[in-house]
């Protein structure tokens, strides 16, 4: 059964079916990548666009490596070393790769929406890549492929997202996505990071960290973004840390079994102790390796759509 | 040159006139005689047959962005006034934010000149203070003299309460109302209504409440100075409310909503059109409940577009960088009867109050009359035609609308103005 949209734009309105393909598929692609011999020819001939407006290198190798694998003709297209900074607009960039017939194309952007715009302006396949504050969709397939991975099953399965909510695109991604699996989903995080309207989504929110800790079966710990805009919605890292920093100490005092996803880069000492983040809980490094199969799997189940 | 407007209907609710099958003359500009199966000179007549439409006393916009001086490209004066005839405006009032803004004579004489030759009444609304600022007073009763109809800072709100108490007190001195733009910048750094919807479609949040505390703020200077403000482009439901208790006081605050504000809502935007993209921000279906009784009990006094000409290169950028505002002077009149006069929102008496009445009588411009020897300057409906929006076809030189393709019900078919007779989309 293919899947239903010919782009993956967001997690939103995706049915549990396609995810679960794309889980499924996954399984196969990281069983390729053990393999002493990683490539297999199964978009050989296809051309795919990793169009970046946004630095962001570790998911842009992902997306890379994962074409590569894939036997596509991968090419970056990235702000700094494009025609994008001498101000050429959005469409024309767009109509200009398409005349290059290029099959698929990966687009990370700050501005939400811009995926969406993309497939009224060109015929190829579009994957989000993390569009503004919006979704990131490729991350919230990962991080269920890994709690699938250890916990087995979504039914039932609590899981609680943990940081500025209200500006991350892996959280929006995450509660669509989880609770599309059945798994019951939890935000937690300072009152300014939650989205006034979350609970309209389904979600409960809770503001103390040790409830969350106690009453989860997995934490997704969000980046903290420390720039001077961010911090304007919380007093300082120092409380931040003190009252919704997940640290060693912390776990053992409200519960053992606990897995901990960050989908990086994490702040040490931040959102997660460093005894946490390489310590027993976290699954932080499958996290990156199931990523460019999550991205093989997506890249193959749209590119041979039709 | 003479017309005659045959078997046309005739509604006037300032005049309490009702008339059916009526014919109307007009010689040079003004009304000769009204009555029926009017005797005419077949030689220097021409005459248009009317039978089903009406004429009502000329629509007035109170809430137009004309772009010149600054920006061309987007509208001019001439252009404006074409899309202005176009959607049945007699005249429109145009905002101060150009380039130079119109904080001086010098501009507003720059737009009186220039609009003198088109059928369309041009009413400069002056900036409130220097370049819009909001730091020293513009020279109003220079500008009143010059020929402006009201202060504002459009754009942005008044940037201090301290500033705008003063702008309240000078302006009162010569009874023009400062119209507000309600919104506090430090709550807007977003580009959508803050919501469900804001969350869903990851766009950062434009909250209601921005808008409700400037015309909060607004409200208790226009009591506490005793001057007159108008509200533009009325948004949220608990600014509706507000004036509606404010106006139960006695505090002298009016209130205009634009089309796309009673029509739509914040749910459209989940397909990023940037054609969506306006400040105030599309609300939620509460707030358009709460306009749409406002609209029925007086509370909102006036229709009006916010025409914001912008170009197609702008309007096509990724959505936080699209520029906000939509064009509105060819829509306004076809959306509004067909949301609010066939939908029972207000009867066509109610309609002419909001775009002909009550905008002038806030701006103190005279009230056009059908009466023998005054003036002629009306606008020609028809309430039943049904039409479809077409972009392509507006005489504004941006196409930026949120209802192309839209089916309404009720047209502007022309207007009469300055002597001159604007049908269909020309000069006849
Ligand atoms: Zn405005």
């Amino acid at each position: 059964m293919p899947l239903s949209n010919r782009h993956l734009l967001g997690m939103q309105n995706v049915p549990k079916e396609d995810i679960q393909l794309i889980l499924d598929t996954a399984n196969t692609f990281k069983e390729i990548l053990e393999r002493p011999i990683k490539r297999v020819p199964t978009l050989q001939g296809k051309t795919i666009v990793n169009l970046f407006y946004e630095n962001s290198t570790r998911t842009r190798i992902s997306f890379e490596l994962a074409e590569k694998r894939l036997s596509a003709d991968a090419i970056n297209f990235s702000v700094s070393t494009s025609s994008v900074s001498k101000g050429e607009s959005l469409k024309d960039t767009v109509k200009n790769i398409e005349a290059m017939k290029v099959d698929m194309i990966v687009i990370r952007h700050s501005v939400a929406g811009t995926p969406y715009m993309l497939t009224k302006l060109c015929d190829a396949n579009i994957i989000n890549a993390g569009d503004g504050i919006h979704e990131h969709p490729t991350q919230a397939l990962l991080d269920l492929y890994t709690i699938r991975e250890k916990k087995g099953s979504f039914e039932n399965l609590k899981v609680c997202i943990v940081g500025d909510i209200a500006h991350s695109r892996v959280a929006l991604s995450n509660i669509f996505a989880l609770k599309t699996m059945g798994a019951k989903v939890s935000v937690c995080g300072p009152s300014t990071m939650i989205p006034k309207f979350i609970e309209e989504l389904g979600v409960e929110v809770i503001y103390n960290i040790d409830e969350a800790i106690q009453e989860n079966d997995v934490l997704n710990v969000l980046r903290i973004q420390l720039e001077r805009k961010a911090r304007e919605y919380f007093p300082s890292i120092r409380e931040y840390v003190k009252y919704f920093g997940i640290n060693s100490q912390r776990l053992e005092k409200n519960k053992k079994d606990i897995l901990i996803l960050h989908p990086g880069p994490i702040n040490r000492g931040v959102e997660l102790s460093s005894d946490v983040a390489d310590g027993p809980y976290q699954v932080i490094l499958q996290q990156v390796t199931n990523g460019v199969a999550i991205r093989m799997a997506v890249l193959y189940l749209l590119g041979t759509l039709n | 040159m003479k017309y005659l407007f045959k078997n046309t209907t005739i509604i006037n609710p300032e005049q309490q006139l009702s008339l059916k099958d009526f014919d109307i003359l007009i010689s040079d500009g003004l009304i000769i005689k009204i009555g029926q199966n009017l005797e005419y000179d077949n030689s220097n007549t021409k005459v248009i047959e009317l039978k089903g439409k009406i004429l009502v006393p000329g629509f007035l916009d109170m809430h137009v962005h004309l772009r010149e001086p600054g920006r061309e490209d987007e509208e001019t004066i001439e252009t404006g006034s074409r899309a202005a005839a176009n959607g049945g405006f007699t005249a429109v009032a145009c905002m101060p934010n150009t380039e130079p803004s119109i904080d001086s004579a010098e501009v507003i004489e720059l737009i009186k000149n220039k609009s003198k030759s088109f059928i369309v009444d041009v009413y400069p609304v002056a900036a409130a203070t220097i370049e819009r600022k909001g730091e020293f007073l513009s020279p109003m009763l220079e500008l009143k003299e010059a020929g402006a109809v009201a202060f504002s800072d459009d754009g942005v709100a008044i940037k201090t309460a301290s500033i705008l108490k003063r702008a309240m007190e000078y302006s009162k001195m010569i009874d023009l109302p400062i119209i507000e733009h309600c919104e506090d910048e430090s709550l807007s750094n977003g580009s959508m209504n803050e919501g469900i919807n804001s969350t869903l479609f990851g766009l950062l949040p434009l909250p209601s409440v921005s808008e409700d505390i400037i015309v909060m703020r607004d409200i208790l200077m226009a009591q506490y100075t005793g001057a007159r403000v108008h509200i533009a482009h009325i948004s949220s439901a608990n600014a509706v409310k507000l004036v509606r208790e404010a106006k139960k006081k006695g505090i002298k605050v009016t209130a205009e909503v634009t089309p796309h504000h009673f029509t739509l809502t914040d749910d459209l935007l989940k397909t990023y059109d940037t054609n969506l993209k306006m400040n105030p921000p599309l609300r939620t279906h509460q707030d358009v409940q709460e306009i749409l009784e406002g609209l029925k009990d007086g509370t909102i006094d006036c229709i009006a577009s916010d025409h914001a000409p912008h170009s197609i290169e702008e309007k096509e950028l990724e959505f936080d960088y699209a520029p906000n505002g939509v064009v509105g002077l060819e829509t306004s009149v076809g959306i509004a009867l067909s949301e609010l006069f066939h939908k029972k929102v207000l009867s066509i008496e109610e309609i002419i109050m909001k775009y002909s009445i009550n905008p002038r009588k806030i701006l103190n411009i005279p009230i056009p009359s059908f009466a023998e020897g005054s003036k002629a300057e009306f606008t020609i409906l028809d309430l039943n035609e049904v039409w479809t929006v077409d972009k392509e076809k507006f005489l504004s030189k941006s196409k930026n609308t949120p209802f192309d393709k839209r089916l309404l019900t009720g047209k502007p078919l022309g207007i009469f103005n300055k002597g001159k007779l604007f049908l269909n989309g020309e000069i006849i």
